[in-house]
């Protein structure tokens, strides 16, 4: 299946839910709502002819300081799918605000998206609800903060360790 | 009450905490030398076998993610070698394809077929590396010691070509650094047939050895569904009979003119993965010598209308004016920078003014040779790519190798995301040791090929 089908085939199951879709660079592109989110995701892993059986990556982009985006949604998760059966791709994005970054769990479709989900919530502090182990990934736990914010300094240190005082 | 105590802790008969046979809590790593560094798996174990394993990751995330966003898009070359610094040209390559989908600009002939014979031959070297490490920690000291061997005859090609080892630095959006140095050809027909050698030693010490088959037969093994569930690519991929490869499924660069073949193997344990190794390694040997005999361009033939002279000497006449000519004129450049000479220059790298910084002889020698090198490196000018997203993947010696740019237009980019292929593995290493025995976690943790620069970014 081309990627305009497959925008289509998502078109027509979740109308509205779709809010935007296009294939900038030929990467065939669907932006749906946060709540059309978990039916997009499933729909995409269980319909025959799309059959997206891997979640390649899933990462996330802080758009406070994008121009022009800037009092929009902050937060866009980004899932890259794959399907080894039918060898097409789809990106699937969805937008949340910052006092309420809640996405669905993908661990039940994809038992990837445990890894994945942690390291997101560890670098943009999406939090992902019914995530089994809703640990940071890379960084510690006593780590405040998410570094790939926007508004965190890429100067900031926080040694564990530190001189005695 | 040592009575009590012998009654109750030792045989398990008391009613307290103590009583019964309790599970062991062991932790692996960070310091522990098969986990090459920084992994820590804590396990808890039922006498030798693993009930359940906590692997934790971390351990060397140097944040390369916000460290590319503050520099330019150039910028981010040098940290891209450190996320696999096994098969560094690989991310290279795969980083500078990304920001060209990006630009939608087309890279020359040539500089693809450089392109893949240098990935390639990274490859074998990540291969080679892997079955010698995890050989090695399976006692086999002397196939390590044969593999890095052959990997030394292969990374003296690399050494060639870029002038570094390990981080070389090498790729370039809209090309790559210089041309293939002369003899080229000749000095890898020379290194591969040695490498065959070395192979065809470890695989007579190998192969067959009861030691070795008895350790990896069987063990680590992850079922079909599992796999494609946990993301897993590359050799791991095919050794459960998935012939999935970016380099097939979607070809990139001139993989799709070459005549080669994917291999897998159907058991998806350490010794499928072995074999999958092992029979790539002369896959991508094919490659590089149908490559190398396609190549376009043939040898470098400077034209010698004036005499070449001392890039010092170069830039002093066009301090003083004397550039009557100077254009033409080629100039001798130190062995290290071999390949950089205009001719070859405009033969590896894309035409674009926008991306392409311009050979030193034309920055020394005319105008707007310095205006343009000064364009493209002066803050807030650079390469800029239209506001947009690319994703582009690369097939790395681990698998899928993706790079995920979101450009805002400006000179910097808005956030890099790099896909690495070692780090699904290592989400589902918990399903491959788990109902194990604790020393078959060695052999598995070494054929996932863990790659910590890649893994912990």
């Amino acid at each position: 299946m081309d990627g305009a089908a497959i925008l289509d085939a998502l078109r027509a199951r979740f109308g509205a839910g779709v809010v935007e879709a296009h294939d900038h660079h030929g990467d065939h592109t669907a932006v749906v709502t946060r709540d059309a989110l978990p039916g997009a995701l499933a729909f995409c892993r269980d319909q025959p002819e799309l059959a997206f059986d891997m979640l390649m990556d899933l990462t996330a982009v802080d758009y406070l300081k994008f121009p022009g985006r800037e009092d929009g949604p902050r937060f866009e998760v980004v899932y890259h799918l794959y399907s080894v059966a039918h060898n097409h791709r789809v990106r699937i994005k969805t937008r949340v605000d910052e006092d309420d970054a809640v996405v669905t769990s993908a661990v039940p479709l994809w038992p990837i998206a445990n890894w994945f989900e942690r390291e997101v919530w560890d670098m943009f502090g999406v939090r992902f609800a019914g995530h089994p182990d809703p640990r940071r990934l890379l960084m510690y736990e006593e780590f405040v903060g998410h570094p790939l914010r926007k508004d965190y300094p890429i100067d900031r240190r926080q040694p564990l360790i530190g001189p005695a005082d | 009450m040592a009575e009590t105590a012998r009654r109750e802790f030792m045989l398990g008969e008391g009613s307290g905490t103590g009583g019964g046979s309790q599970n062991l809590h062991v932790g692996m790593g960070p310091a522990h030398p098969a986990m090459h560094g920084i992994i820590r798996i804590t396990t808890e174990l039922d006498g030798e076998t693993i009930v359940h394993a906590d692997v934790e990751i971390g351990y060397l995330h140097r944040a390369f993610e916000k460290e590319c966003e503050v520099g330019g898009y150039n910028n981010a070359i040098p940290y891209t070698d450190r996320l696999n610094y096994v098969s560094p040209l690989i991310n290279n390559f795969g980083y500078a394809s990304a920001i060209e989908k990006l630009l939608g600009i087309d890279v020359t002939e040539r500089c693809k077929y450089i392109r893949v014979i240098m990935s390639e031959i990274s490859r074998i070297s990540d291969h080679l590396t892997c079955i010698g490490a995890s050989a090695m920690e399976l006692g086999a000291f002397t196939v390590f010691l044969y593999m890095i061997k052959a990997r030394e005859f292969l990374w003296e090609l690399i050494e060639d070509v870029t002038g570094a080892r390990l981080t070389i630095s090498y790729g370039r959006v809209g090309g790559v650094k210089a041309d293939l140095p002369d003899g080229f050809a000749e000095k890898t027909a020379k290194a591969f047939k040695e490498t065959r050698e070395v192979l065809d030693e470890v695989h007579r010490l190998l192969t067959g050895n009861r030691i070795f088959m008895d350790r990896m037969i069987g063990v680590g093994a992850l079922s079909r569904e599992e796999t494609i569930g946990y993301a897993i690519t590359g050799p791991l991929l095919r050794a459960v009979g998935v012939p999935y490869d970016v380099r097939r499924a979607s070809p990139y660069y001139v993989y799709d003119r070459l005549e080669w073949e994917v291999p897998t193997q159907k058991d998806g344990d350490n010794y499928a993965r072995y074999l999958v190794r092992i029979a790539e390694m002369e896959q991508s040997m094919r490659i590089v010598e149908q490559a190398l005999a396609l190549i376009p361009g043939g040898p470098i033939n400077v034209d010698f209308q004036g005499r070449p002279i001392d890039p010092a000497a170069y830039v002093d006449r066009g301090k003083q004016g004397k550039t009557e000519g100077l254009l033409l004129v080629p100039i001798t450049l130190s062995p290290n920078l071999q390949g950089s000479e205009r001719p070859a220059y405009d033969r590896v790298n894309a035409q674009d003014k926008r991306v392409v910084l311009p050979p030193k002889e034309t920055t020394y020698g005319s105008i707007e040779g310095l205006m343009n090198h000064f364009m493209l490196i002066m803050e807030g000018f650079g390469i800029r790519p239209p506001q947009g997203e690319a994703y582009f993947a690369v097939e790395g010696a681990n698998g899928e190798l993706g790079f995920y740019v979101v450009s805002d237009g400006t000179d910097r980019p808005y956030r890099v995301r790099c896909r690495p292929p070692c780090l699904p593995p290592m989400a589902a290493l918990h399903r491959m040791i788990e109902g194990e025995m604790i020393a078959d976690l060695i052999p598995t943790f070494g054929s996932v090929n863990m790659i910590g620069g890649e893994l912990d970014r």
